[in-house]
């Protein structure tokens, strides 16, 4: 029995190889993979709107979308139709050439980011021995986009939005870093595919146990605030900004802000189970032998699908507790608060790791 | 900042955070208090201080309490009412004042009450039937009197 992903890519690997001359076969493989992406990429988004919509109206003690389909499920398939197909309304004095680009630059951002995690065993499209880095630099160009975006609407809230949204970003992307670095010390490895292989026995919280906790949880606020989700939603605003950085947008392009933030949400729960939750790989306990191998059975991208949705649980929780900060409260609580302890964070951990205090 | 208030302002911060999570974890479960209207319209109950449309309740013998004194119209602030009486001859030879037509203009209500308080006969009241909507501005004035009824007989 294997229900693993990889089999099925096998299987087309050696039938292409076997049919074709070495170029097209790659040649295909290399254009079927970016369309799966894009493909995943788009389902992903409408399924986490779904989500977010359900479990955003059970928090307030509603029902969510429940006319479109059984229990609303082809709501955001009707909510995407009607973005495809509404107008892209034009505006005056605009800087055209950038605020055309700003939501590609938003949208490829968040797409190559989406491209480097490792989905499941094997199925993983950009993989360098830099993963970490590359992860945190990609990631960062979508401030580029959205402050691109406030700057040539031509229009005061969107660049309020944009400079806070620059403010926010570019304080917390700190802290993301410090986090995920305390686990590259564990580790020794940058590589995202190694860092889950060496997670195959224990999940790295649990190799690191204090600071490795500690790295999580700031890794979860921080990440959160780099998607602009309240309560870090100062760039958007609604009751302050209109709509903050995307207010002039409309159509597509709207769609594609809306679509970047909701796969941002992604990409933090996937490197956060990637980094520390052990990504693809089952729960093994060391010792209980047959606990472990009962855990095997369950298909690696159902693990990781399972971590990254149960994060995204969190996030939300998060989202529609909490009121929006203020900007200075934003910047304390990143400056005062997530980056020293961050700081600590990685003495602790280096200490650990000198004196082999980790599992 | 002295140190010390430092270290307790993250434990005071870590303890709001964590109450303002579990009190929405705890709505999380509660059971939705959502309406789903259309499907339910035979078994929905509205709150009982619920105010939609001013009736006139009649009874068998189509015969209504309201003995046109006129003062629900000058309780009402914004004109909503209109008693327009009439006078007839009574059984002793005299002649009385009755209602003719109690018009109320639905559009112009403010759902205030003050003409069922002030009402000293207890002649009108008012329902729960929200489903008011018309297609014209004229249809939401109403006459509360059915057609050819008449005061209801004291209780000797
Ligand atoms: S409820 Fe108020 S506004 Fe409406 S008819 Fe009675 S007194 Fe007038
Ligand atoms: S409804 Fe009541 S207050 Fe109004 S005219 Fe009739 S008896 Fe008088």
């Amino acid at each position: 029995m294997n229900l693993e992903l990889r089999t099925l890519m096998q299987l087309i690997d050696e039938g292409l190889r076997a049919n074709l001359p070495k170029f097209w076969a790659v040649a295909i493989e290399c254009l079927s993979v970016g369309l799966a992406l894009l493909a995943g990429y788009a389902v992903l988004a409408m399924l986490l709107i779904y989500v977010e919509r359900k479990v955003c109206a059970w928090f307030q003690v509603r029902i969510g979308p429940n006319r479109v389909g059984p229990f609303g499920i082809f709501q955001t398939v009707a909510d995407t139709l009607k973005m495809l197909l509404k107008e892209v309304i034009p505006i005056n004095h605009v800087d055209r050439f950038l605020f055309y680009t700003a939501p590609f630059v938003v949208i490829a951002a968040s797409m190559l980011t989406f491209a480097a995690l490792p989905f499941a065993k094997g199925i993983q499209a950009i993989d360098f021995n830099i993963g970490v880095f590359y992860i945190m630099a990609i990631s960062s160009i979508s401030i580029l986009g959205i402050l691109l975006a406030g700057w040539s609407s031509n229009n005061k809230f969107s660049m309020i939005g944009a400079m806070r949204s620059g403010a926010q970003m570019i304080s917390y992307e700190l802290s993301v870093g410090l986090s995920l670095l305390a686990i590259v010390m564990l580790s020794g490895t940058m590589q995202l595919s190694t860092l889950v292989e060496q997670q195959a026995d224990l999940w790295f919280i649990f190799q690191g146990h204090v600071p490795a906790f500690i790295a999580f949880v700031i890794y979860l606020i921080a990440g959160h605030a780099e998607t602009n989700r309240g309560p870090f939603d100062l760039p958007e605003a609604e009751s302050e900004l209109t709509a903050g950085f995307h207010t002039e947008y409309s159509g597509i392009h709207f769609g594609f802000f809306y679509l970047a933030e909701y796969l941002n949400m992604f990409i933090i729960a996937g490197i956060a189970a990637t980094v520390f939750l052990g990504g693809w790989q089952p729960l093994h306990i060391p010792g209980l032998d047959g606990f472990n191998y009962v855990m095997d059975f369950i298909p690696s991208f159902i693990w990781f699908l399972a971590k990254v949705f149960f994060l995204i649980f969190l996030s939300l929780w998060v989202r529609w507790t909490f009121p929006r900060l203020r900007i200075d409260q934003l910047l304390h609580l990143e400056w005062k608060y997530l980056m020293p302890l961050s700081l600590l964070n990685i003495l602790i951990m280096a200490v650990l790791v000198v004196m082999g205090w980790h599992f | 900042m002295t140190f010390s208030s430092y270290i307790k302002s993250w434990g005071v911060g870590i303890k709001s955070l964590a109450t303002g999570m579990s009190i929405s974890m705890m709505n999380f479960w509660r059971k939705p208090v959502t309406e789903c209207y259309p499907e339910n319209r035979h078994t929905l109950q509205m709150s009982d201080r619920f105010r939609a449309v001013l009736t006139m309740p009649h009874n068998a013998n189509n015969e209504h309490k309201c003995t046109a004194c006129g003062i629900c119209q000058l309780s009402c602030p914004n004109d909503t009412i209109q008693v327009i009486s009439k006078t007839e001859a009574a059984e002793d030879g005299k002649t009385k004042k009755v209602l003719d037509r109690h018009v109320y203009k639905l559009g112009q209500c403010t759902f205030c009450n003050l003409c069922v308080m002030t009402c000293p006969s207890g002649a009108i009241v008012f329902s729960q039937d929200f489903e008011q909507s018309v297609y014209t501005r004229s249809k939401l004035t109403l006459q509360l009197n059915q057609p050819g009824s008449v005061l209801e007989k004291k209780q000797a």
